[in-house]
């Protein structure tokens, strides 16, 4: 057995399903946090493995994409972290379930 | 590309990734993130992008991870629960997981294997990013930027 695009793929998309777990089924707003970082860097290891399998691997399109999305998700942690951070000043919880000022 | 070495850091990857998804102690989930991203980073070097690898463990591992101890540490109570797993977000993960891994392995165009590239230098990224990709870059860099600012008006305390 060799490594091939669809053992990349397999492996990404069992990231993803993880990361969509931790951000689905937990209570506390840092591991959602953690798990949508989890499914943006299954989406860089499906960038890198298909310009690494793909027709021209010399044309870096997909490296540079891979970059630009790290440099995004770091502003989206930044961001994350900073709301997650005001919410515990106002509620003094980062249980989601608390956060229910604007619930009908 | 050696095989053993792929599956070895797979295994490796999504067992932190699953640690850090499903632990309850938030400071030890943080911790073994660091391991997936790290096993991630190892991925792109076995796939030829080892710049993408560097930046990779510069970026996740030296900052985010950083930042998500830090948030912990600011966050932090001795009573609160951080409550277990929600079977039907699992259940709903799990059917994703099966979808997906369904469709690639009916698509037969997926299984091609490597082919022997010589890697791509850095000399080779920054031509590409100061000629074809600078305006994304430039863009990229307005949006760290406004992040970074926003991120600290979030966080500064009120005065009154």
């Amino acid at each position: 057995m060799t490594v091939s695009l669809s053992l990349c793929l397999i492996i990404s998309a069992a990231l993803f399903s993880i990361g969509l777990l931790a951000a689905l089924s937990r209570r506390h707003a840092i591991f959602i946090l953690i798990g949508i970082e989890l499914m943006l860097a299954a989406a860089n290891l499906n960038f890198i493995a298909f310009w690494r399998f793909g027709p021209d691997p010399q044309n870096p399109t997909g490296v540079m994409v891979a970059i630009f999305s790290i440099a995004i998700a770091a502003a989206e942690a930044a961001v994350g972290l900073a709301l997650v951070i005001a919410v515990y000043r106002h509620y003094r919880t980062t249980n989601v379930r608390r956060f229910n000022q604007l619930k009908g | 590309m050696s095989t053993i070495a792929f599956i070895v850091i797979a295994i490796f990857t999504l067992a932190g990734a699953l640690a850090a998804a499903c632990l309850r102690k938030l400071i030890h989930a943080a911790l073994c993130l660091v391991v997936a991203f790290l096993g991630l980073a190892a991925f792109y070097f076995l796939l030829g992008a080892e710049f993408v690898g560097l930046v990779q463990v510069f970026v996740y591992v030296g900052a985010v991870a950083v930042l998500i101890v830090f948030t912990i540490l600011l966050t932090r109570r001795v009573d609160e629960d951080t409550g277990g797993i929600n079977w039907a977000g699992a259940a709903v993960a799990a059917i994703v997981f099966g979808g997906l891994a369904w469709a690639i392995y009916r698509t037969p165009s997926l299984a091609i294997s490597s082919s022997p590239i010589e890697a791509l230098t850095v000399k080779q990224i920054g031509e590409t990013l100061m000629t074809s990709y600078v305006w994304p870059l430039q863009c990229v860099g307005v949006l760290l930027t406004a992040a970074l600012i926003g991120a600290l008006v979030l966080v500064m305390e009120e005065r009154r």
